[in-house]
């Protein structure tokens, strides 16, 4: 025989999980109605240089960059958004110019960048990507790969009104 | 006993010659390369430490490594500074973000706390005869300190993905851990003595 034991714990987390649920089918869409806001990453700033040049590829590529831009509360791919990206990588030290690029959201609001490989600096390797181009609120990411030996990376905005 | 400055040798030396053929070194600023090496050298001089407190260097028993964990704690402060330096230099806001403990990468702040506590034992160690600390009184403020520098070393730098190969690395780390704590051991450090080892020193 089972045992149900009711508690008010048992019972808020019951309540709260049927009222979401049910609330999920009359608001639609209803998962994008909550999309929170993607916060900037602590040091995903550094190194910054603001304005990198719109480019095709960073240096010589073999990397590949890539994730998606969308609007907080409804989810809306962000078309035409400007993502900067930046890293340590084979042809050039984070703050160095030739390192820094920029790169436009497509219909979908996806964005993909060929550039250098990305190695381990500061004993990580990671890379930086930045939205700063004022209609929606500054976020800084600093995305760090599962292994140096990666040969792409991702990250994801969320951006919401500046 | 040779064996012993033998093994030491291979126990600092080899993970130092694998670092030295790593391929990140290839995409790193001399001024970089340097700060990583110096930290390495400060890893293999945390593990000096304790074996020549603990009397188990040949060569070195009890006063002569005495003043050589002297020596060597100076030359362990002098590797730290062109460690942070280094970096600083070659990346200022990743280190800024490092010693304000805000860093995003989890071995920074164990490495800065080590750093603080290597600072403060060796300003300690320089102002213990001015400052009239009794050996019980100093073994009291530095066996937790040195417990905090190994420690902090120690994960600090497993943490790290750069240029230490990790089976060497890995070797050294146990190597600084089992030390520390025989020598611990050892010297009964918890236990309330007037001296080190039972040899004569100065009232201070």
């Amino acid at each position: 025989m089972t045992m149900v034991v009711l508690n008010r714990r048992y019972l808020l987390a019951a309540g709260g999980s049927v009222l979401a649920a049910g609330m999920s089918g009359l608001l639609l869409p209803a998962r994008a109605e909550g999309l929170a806001p993607t916060e900037s990453m602590s040091g995903g700033a550094n190194n910054y240089r603001k304005g990198a040049p719109t480019v095709d590829r960073i240096g010589k590529g073999g990397f590949w960059m890539s994730g998606s831009v969308r609007r907080a509360g409804d989810g809306a791919p962000l078309v035409g958004q400007r993502i900067q990206i930046w890293a340590h990588t084979t042809e050039g030290q984070e703050h160095e110019p030739q390192s820094h690029g920029a790169t436009l959201t497509d219909k979908d609001g996806k964005f993909r960048l060929e550039m250098p490989q990305i190695i381990p600096i500061f004993g990580q390797p990671h890379g930086h990507l930045a939205y700063d181009s004022g209609e929606f609120k500054t976020v800084f990411l600093r995305p760090v790969m599962r292994s140096a030996k990666e040969t792409s990376l991702e990250a994801h905005f969320v951006l919401q009104p500046a | 006993m040779i064996l012993i400055w033998v093994a030491l040798a291979f126990a600092i030396g080899v993970p130092i010659v694998a670092a030295a053929g790593s391929e990140q070194l290839a995409w790193r600023g001399p001024l970089y390369v340097v700060a990583g090496f110096a930290g390495i050298v400060a890893l293999g001089l945390v593990l000096v430490q304790p074996l020549l407190i603990g009397g188990y260097l040949p060569g070195f028993p009890a006063y002569r490594g005495r003043r050589a964990h002297h020596w060597i704690g100076g030359t362990l402060v002098a590797a730290i500074v062109i460690h942070v330096v280094g970096l600083w230099i070659t990346s200022p806001p990743d280190m800024i973000d490092a010693l304000t403990f805000s860093s995003p990468t989890p071995f920074s702040p164990f490495g800065v706390t080590a750093m603080w506590a290597i600072f403060a034992v060796a300003l300690l160690a320089a102002l213990r005869r001015r400052l009239g600390l009794r050996p019980r009184t100093w073994r009291f403020i530095h066996m937790p300190l040195a417990i905090v520098i190994v420690a902090g070393s120690v994960a600090h730098c497993l943490l790290i993905e750069g240029t230490m190969e990790t089976i060497s690395k890995a070797a050294l780390c146990a190597l600084v851990l089992a030390a520390t704590v025989k020598a611990m051991i050892d010297l009964q450090v918890w236990r309330k003595r007037r001296t080190l080892r039972g040899e004569s020193t100065a009232p201070q």
